[in-house]
C-alpha cells in the first residue's frame, strides 16, 4: 500500500526530474544548474543520513569526506590537464579526467579517511563524538589551507569539466543526468541498506546497544561499518560537487559545510530515506529566494532551522506526512 | 635558536592557552551542569569582541571597552538561555547541535548586518602597549603579558567560586544530581540562567582581550570554538580542572609546534619543503594530540565516564 510518505517521495524525486527538464525545453540552464546542486546536494545528505538516521551517529565531520572527494576530483584532474604525472611509481600515473576512476578514487579514498576518523572517534559516544568528529573535520581544512601544492587557501580550478564516457558533461541537462541517475542509485541502495539483516543490527544498536552485543552482535563494528559507507558516499557527492563547479577549495571542508549537509537531512526529517532530497531541495530553494531578497538570508535559514527543531521535529516531510518513520 | 626565543614562545603558549581556558570553562560547565553542547559559544566570543570595539570607539576607554564585552556577553547569553537554550535541556544532542548552529547563523549574520563584513579594530591602551623586561633578560609586550596574568587570575577565581561559594556547591551538586537539588529548593532554572551567563560573560572577555591583537570580524569566534571544543576532549567534559590543564596543552603545543616544527625539519630537508611540511604538520599537531590522548583515555585528562 502507498502510504502517505511514500507517496510524497515519489512527488520529489519525480519533481526533481521534470523541473529540469522543463527548465531544458525552455532554455533555461540556471535551473538546471540548481537542480544539479540540489541533486548532488541530496547525494550528501543521503551519505550522512546513513550514519545520522540509520545509525544514530551524529557526526559534525562529515566535510572531511565532501572535500577529500572534491580534492580527488581537483588533483587527478589538475594533473590530467596540465600533463604533469601524479606519480612515477611503481607505475606511471598522469592524473585523470574520466568521471568513472574519479568517482573510484574519492569513494575509495573518502572510505579510507572514514575508516581512520570513524576507528578513533568511536571510541567514545554522545557529545565527545560530535566534538571530536568536528575536530579531525577541521584539522583537514586546515591541512588544506597550508597545503601549497594545490592551491592551500585558493583552491584549486580545473578548465573543462571532466568526461564521461558517450556523454558530453558541458551541456547541463546531461550533467544533471549522470548526478540525478547516482542520486538514485544511491537513494536505491540506502533504502536496501535500511531493510536488510545490517540495517537492521544498526537500527538496532541506535535503539539498545546492550540487547544488541546480549545476541553477540558488535555495536562497535556495525557504527564502523556505517560511518565508512556514509563518508563513501558523502565523498562521491563531493567528486560531484567539484566537477559541477570546475573548482574544489578548503571551505569545502569547513564545519560550515558540514553543518549545512547536515541541515539538508534536518530540514527534510531525521531518519526519513527521502529527507536528504527534500531538505536540499528547499536548502537550494530558500538560497535562490531569500538570497534574492537580502544578503543577509542565512537569518532567515537560522529562524527556520530553529523554529523546525523546536517546534517541528519531523522536519518538511513529518510536517506534511505525518509522524511515521521510513525507518526507525 | 636561543633560550630567549623558546621562553618568548612558552609565553605566547601560554596567552593562547589562558585564553582557550576562558572560552572552554563556560562551555564545560554548561555541559557538566546542564548536559548541553552548545555550538553557539563562539558567537558570544564574537559578542563580547564587537561590543568592546563599538564602546572603545565611543568613549576612547579600554576598561569600559572590556566591562562592556562582559555585560553585552552576559546579557546576550542570559537571553540565549531564556528564550532557546532552556527548550533545550531535555532533547537530544542532534537537536542541540542544530538549534544552537542556527543561532550561530543568526548571530553571525546579525552582526554582520548592523557592523558590514569589514573587521573592526581594536586598539590596545597606551598604558599596556610597548615590550616589558622581564627577569632573564626577555623583552615581552606588556599586554600579552596582561591577557596572561588576567587569565590565571580568572581561573584562580573560578575555582574559588566553585570550591568555595554557595553557589559553587549548587553548581557542583548541579552535576551531581539535577533532580535532587531542585528537591533541595534550589531555583534549577535561575542556577541554570546564571551559569550560562557567567561562561557567556567569560567567552565575551575572552573575545575583547583576543581583539585587541587580532582584528574584531564576523566569524572569528568559530576558530576559538572548535580549540575550546579539542581542549574540552582533552582535559574531560564537565572538569575545569581538566578544562585548564587541556587549555595550557593545546596552548603550547599549538605555538611551539607552528614554531619550532619548520624549524625540526630543516635539520633534514631542503628549506622551502621544511618550511611548508613543518607548517602543515603543525597545523594538524592538536588534532594528532587529542587522538593519541583519546587512544589512552577515551573520556579525557581528567574525565570521569562520558
Amino acid at each position: 500500500m502507498m502510504t502517505r510518505e511514500s507517496l510524497l517521495n515519489w512527488a520529489m524525486i519525480a519533481a526533481l526530474l521534470i523541473v529540469p527538464l522543463a527548465a531544458w525545453s525552455l532554455d533555461e540552464p540556471f535551473i538546471i544548474t540548481l537542480a544539479t546542486k540540489a541533486a548532488i546536494l541530496a547525494l550528501a545528505g543521503v551519505g550522512l543520513n546513513i550514519a545520522l538516521g540509520l545509525g544514530g551517529l551524529i557526526s559534525l565531520g562529515h566535510a572531511a569526506f565532501f572535500g577529500i572527494g572534491g580534492y580527488a576530483m581537483g588533483i587527478l584532474a589538475a594533473h590530467a590537464q596540465n600533463y604533469e604525472p601524479l606519480f612515477n611509481w611503481p607505475f606511471l600515473f598522469e592524473g585523470s579526467n574520466q568521471m568513472p576512476l574519479i568517482w573510484l578514487v574519492a569513494v575509495v579514498l573518502s572510505a579510507l579517511a572514514a575508516l581512520v576518523i570513524g576507528a578513533l572517534s568511536l571510541r567514545t559516544s554522545g557529545v565527545y563524538f560530535i566534538m571530536i568528529t568536528l575536530a579531525f573535520g577541521q584539522m583537514l581544512y586546515y591541512f588544506a589551507i597550508s597545503w601549497s601544492a594545490y592551491g592551500g587557501e585558493d583552491g584549486l580550478s580545473i578548465w573543462v569539466r571532466n568526461e564521461f564516457p558517450g556523454l558530453n558533461t558541458l551541456d547541463p541537462i546531461q550533467f544533471f543526468a549522470i548526478a540525478y541517475v547516482i542520486l538514485c542509485l544511491a537513494l536505491f541502495f540506502a533504502a536496501r541498506l535500511a531493510a536488510s539483516p545490517f540495517g537492521l543490527a544498526l537500527a538496532a544498536a541506535r535503539q539498545n546497544e546492550d540487547r544488541v552485543e546480549a545476541v553477540g552482535l558488535t555495536p562497535f563494528k556495525l557504527r564502523l561499518a556505517a560511518f565508512v559507507i556514509s563518508g563513501a558516499i558523502t565523498g562521491l557527492a563531493g567528486a560531484l560537487f567539484a566537477d559541477l563547479n570546475r573548482f574544489v577549495s578548503p571551505t569545502m571542508l569547513s564545519w560550515h559545510t558540514s553543518g549545512e549537509i547536515m541541515i539538508f537531512v534536518i530540514l527534510g526529517g531525521v531518519g526519513r530515506l527521502y529527507g536528504p532530497v527534500a531538505g536540499a531541495a528547499l536548502y537550494i530553494l530558500l538560497e535562490h529566494l531569500l538570497g534574492g531578497i537580502s544578503d543577509y538570508w542565512q537569518i532567515f535559514l537560522g529562524v527556520l532551522l530553529l523554529l523546525i527543531v523546536l517546534f517541528a521535529r519531523g522536519g518538511l516531510i513529518g510536517a506534511i506526512a505525518g509522524r511515521e518513520k521510513a525507518h526507525g | 635558536m636561543t633560550y630567549i626565543l623558546v621562553l618568548e614562545q612558552i609565553l605566547n603558549g601560554l596567552q593562547l592557552g589562558v585564553m582557550l581556558f576562558l572560552m572552554a570553562a563556560g562551555l564545560t560547565l554548561v555541559f557538566g551542569v546542564m548536559g548541553l553542547i552548545n555550538l553557539a559559544h563562539g558567537s558570544l566570543y564574537m559578542v563580547g569582541a564587537f561590543a568592546a570595539a563599538a564602546v572603545a570607539g565611543w568613549t576612547g576607554s579600554f576598561l569600559l571597552a572590556l566591562i562592556a564585552s562582559l555585560a553585552a556577553a552576559a546579557a546576550a547569553g542570559a537571553l540565549m538561555e531564556l528564550v532557546v537554550i532552556r527548550r533545550l535541556y531535555r532533547r537530544d544532542h542532534l537537536d542541540q547541535v542544530l538549534a544552537t548552529f542556527a543561532l550561530i547563523l543568526i548571530f553571525s549574520e546579525g552582526t554582520r548586518w548592523l557592523f558590514g563584513s569589514f573587521p573592526l579594530f581594536l586598539d590596545v591602551p597606551a598604558y599596556l602597549s610597548g615590550p616589558v623586561s622581564l627577569p632573564g633578560g626577555i623583552e615581552y609586550p606588556l599586554y600579552r603579558l596582561t591577557i596572561i596574568l588576567i587569565g590565571l587570575a580568572i581561573a584562580a577565581g573560578l575555582f574559588l567560586l566553585i570550591a568555595k561559594t554557595r553557589i559553587g556547591i549548587q553548581i557542583r551538586a548541579g552535576e551531581a544530581d539535577r533532580e535532587m537539588i531542585a528537591a533541595l529548593g534550589v531555583d534549577i532554572s535561575k542556577l541554570y540562567t546564571l551559569v550560562f551567563a557567567l561562561g557567556a560573560a567569560l567567552a565575551g572577555l575572552a573575545g575583547a582581550l583576543v581583539g585587541a591583537i587580532q582584528s574584531v570580524q564576523v566569524g572569528m569566534g568559530e576558530p576559538v570554538l572548535i580549540l575550546a571544543f579539542v581542549v574540552i576532549v582533552i582535559g574531560g567534559i564537565g572538569s575545569i580542572k581538566g578544562a585548564l590543564a587541556g587549555a595550557l596543552l593545546v596552548g603550547l603545543t599549538d605555538t611551539l609546534g607552528g614554531v619550532f616544527l619548520p624549524q625540526l625539519f630543516a635539520l633534514f630537508m631542503e628549506p622551502a619543503s621544511a618550511a611548508s611540511a613543518g607548517a602543515s604538520l603543525a597545523s594538524m599537531l592538536i588534532y594528532i594530540l587529542m587522538a593519541a590522548i583519546l587512544l589512552v583515555r577515551p573520556s579525557g585528562l581528567y574525565g570521569g565516564s562520558a
